[in-house]
């Protein structure tokens, strides 16, 4: 197999555990579509870095991504405490909100750079394997690899560290705020690293993919199984496969290779869902 | 008689057309967002936004034209199916809602990035088509989507007049309505398929991401202002089509404004104040 394939995959299946594992928790919680605000609303904070340091490679713009994120994340939870408006409306008021702003600065203030929207919204898997992380000459190869990587890793870490303390705030908040588990600092913790893992995943699968990476598999884990452990290692496997599966259909019908991904988890999804022994099937119809 | 000046007319042609339409959109989308909010299925408006856009490719593969009605049916049609699915999926398993919903989202969108590049390879039009999806392109409407955007209008309204006793009871009291002996799914299907084709409608306009705010701000705004039912419709109704016309004025004259953010940013605002300043017993 080509190098060029193997990075390819190795960089997709790197992304999906990244955000299967946060996507789990996110899921468990009924936070889901915080991840797809999140993914929309991390632009104006790439603009306004962008503007600040006038590059784009910068690190820095992750930063101001994540800082973005974050700002959703609190003030759609402002607007719901006090109880203006109900939880989903909140969040479908607060992300346009902040996109619009992202693309009211480009548009005055960037437009003659590339800042290109359409990568953001629409990744390019093709083009990671070419854009290389060269230090002092010597080729490590990609940068998405490297960087999904890291990622990947950060989340596998706090996953592992703070097990116990997402297991209980996330299934019972309030003996969390009770035993001083810390529920709160998991759920920023938990919200932070949704919006980098976001920001680090847009070259890749772009923002709406990314949302399919972060809740497809673990659903699918979920119809399967209720033990948060097999939930998390499974939608890890399941996110693998459904990334396999993906990039061999766009390789052979010459097709966008997220579209194809997000495809190949929605297909993995629906089946699963239509299988007579899932244990949580429950039959209502 | 007063003689009319018609060079105002001609030399603002494009600038009544953006803000007509923006101002029957905004109307509309407020007004059926109204009953989005309340049902808690402010999300699915999100969701059908962002499902249409495999109905809207697959459409335009299969008539191989760009006919705005054509596109609006396949958007529409895929709109229905994400509704149906999730809701199907919502009644056999435990999975939340907001997590179905997100599925659908992402799976229905990542599905007509793949019919995207589909047609990429045919023909030129992937990338103008993906980008008004994105964004809209409220600048270059033409008469014959507003008179679309008008039909839509008199559907939604003509409903809402129609059957406002039994939206309103089926939105609020669903099991009373049942004992009454009205059908909730006949009218929770009225409802719904209003929503997608104002939706499907109105992506042209402002595309997909704000679409959710179009639906979701005025709705959002009006319910700070007063806890009856067709109040809120006005109200909600008013600053949508109110705000699409300062939005298209504002964004005409200002250099390097699109007209979708415009609008989201000036509903926003006054959502916030409708927060502050609202005098509405809580």
């Amino acid at each position: 197999m080509q190098m060029i394939i193997i990075h390819i995959l190795a960089i997709a299946s790197l992304a999906s555990i990244a955000c299967s594992l946060l996507g789990t928790f996110l899921m468990l919680r009924g936070v889901a579509l915080m991840s797809d605000a999140i993914s929309h609303a991390v632009l104006p904070g790439i603009v306004v870095m962008f503007l600040i340091v006038q590059s784009l490679e910068s690190p820095l713009l992750i930063v101001g991504a994540s800082l973005a994120g974050l700002a959703t994340v609190l003030s759609t939870e402002y607007i719901i405490q006090t109880k203006r408006l109900k939880k989903d409306a909140a969040i479908g008021f607060v992300f346009p909100l902040f996109f619009s702003i992202g693309i009211i600065l480009i548009c005055k203030y960037a437009q003659t750079v590339h800042l290109d929207t359409d990568m953001v919204i629409l990744g390019e898997l093709a083009f990671c394997p070419f854009n290389r992380l060269i230090i002092f000459g010597i080729d490590y190869g990609p940068c998405a690899l490297w960087s999904m990587g890291a990622i990947a890793l950060l989340n596998s870490l706090f996953v592992f560290v703070c097990y116990k303390e997402l297991a209980i705030s996330t299934f019972d908040p309030i003996l969390a705020d009770i035993l001083q588990f810390r529920p709160r600092l998991m759920h920023y913790l938990l919200m932070t690293l949704t919006s980098i893992t976001a920001v680090g995943a847009f070259n890749i699968v772009g923002s709406i993919v990314v949302v399919t990476l972060m809740l497809a598999p673990p659903a699918t884990a979920y119809l399967l199984t209720n033990r948060l452990l097999n939930v998390l290692l499974l939608s890890c496997i399941i996110g693998i496969a459904s990334t396999f599966f993906g990039y061999f259909i766009a390789h052979y019908a010459d097709v966008s290779i997220a579209g194809a991904i997000a495809t190949a988890n929605g297909l993995i999804f629906f089946c699963t869902f239509l299988l007579p022994f899932n244990n949580q099937y429950l039959n209502k119809i | 008689m007063i003689p009319l000046d018609f060079s105002f007319f001609t030399y603002y042609y494009s600038l009544i057309l953006v803000a007509t339409g923006t101002t029957i959109l905004g109307a509309t989308a407020g007004a059926i967002g109204v009953f989005a909010v309340l049902r808690k299925q402010s999300l699915l408006g999100d969701v059908v936004s962002h499902a249409a856009l495999p109905g809207i490719a697959l459409a335009f593969l299969i008539t191989k034209n760009s006919h705005p009605i054509t596109l609006m049916i396949g958007g529409s049609f895929a709109g229905i199916l994400a509704t149906g699915l999730t809701m199907l999926v919502a009644r056999t398993t435990t999975l939340k809602m907001d997590t179905i919903l997100g599925i659908m989202l992402s799976v229905f969108f990542g599905f007509g990035l793949v019919l995207i590049t589909i047609i990429q390879k045919h023909s030129y039009a992937q990338q103008t088509m993906l980008n008004t999806f994105i964004f809209g392109n409220a600048a270059t409407l033409l008469a014959c989507d507003i008179y679309y955007m008008i039909i839509v209008a008199l559907i939604v309204l003509g409903c809402l007049t129609l059957w406002y006793k039994e939206l309103m009871l089926v939105t609020f009291d669903p099991s009373f309505a049942h004992t009454l002996g009205y059908s909730t799914i006949f009218f929770e299907i009225v409802m719904t398929i209003l929503l997608i084709m104002t939706i499907v409608i109105g992506l042209q306009t402002v595309g997909v991401i704000l679409m959710s705010a179009m639906i979701i701000a005025p709705a959002a705004a009006g319910q700070q202002w007063t806890n009856r039912l067709h109040s809120m419709i006005f109200i909600a109704a008013f600053i949508g089509g109110l705000c699409g016309t300062t939005g298209s004025i504002i964004s005409n004259f200002c250099d390097h404004l699109p007209t979708g953010p415009t609008i989201v940013i000036l509903l926003s605002i006054i959502v916030l104040f409708s927060f502050t300043y609202s005098y509405k017993k809580r």
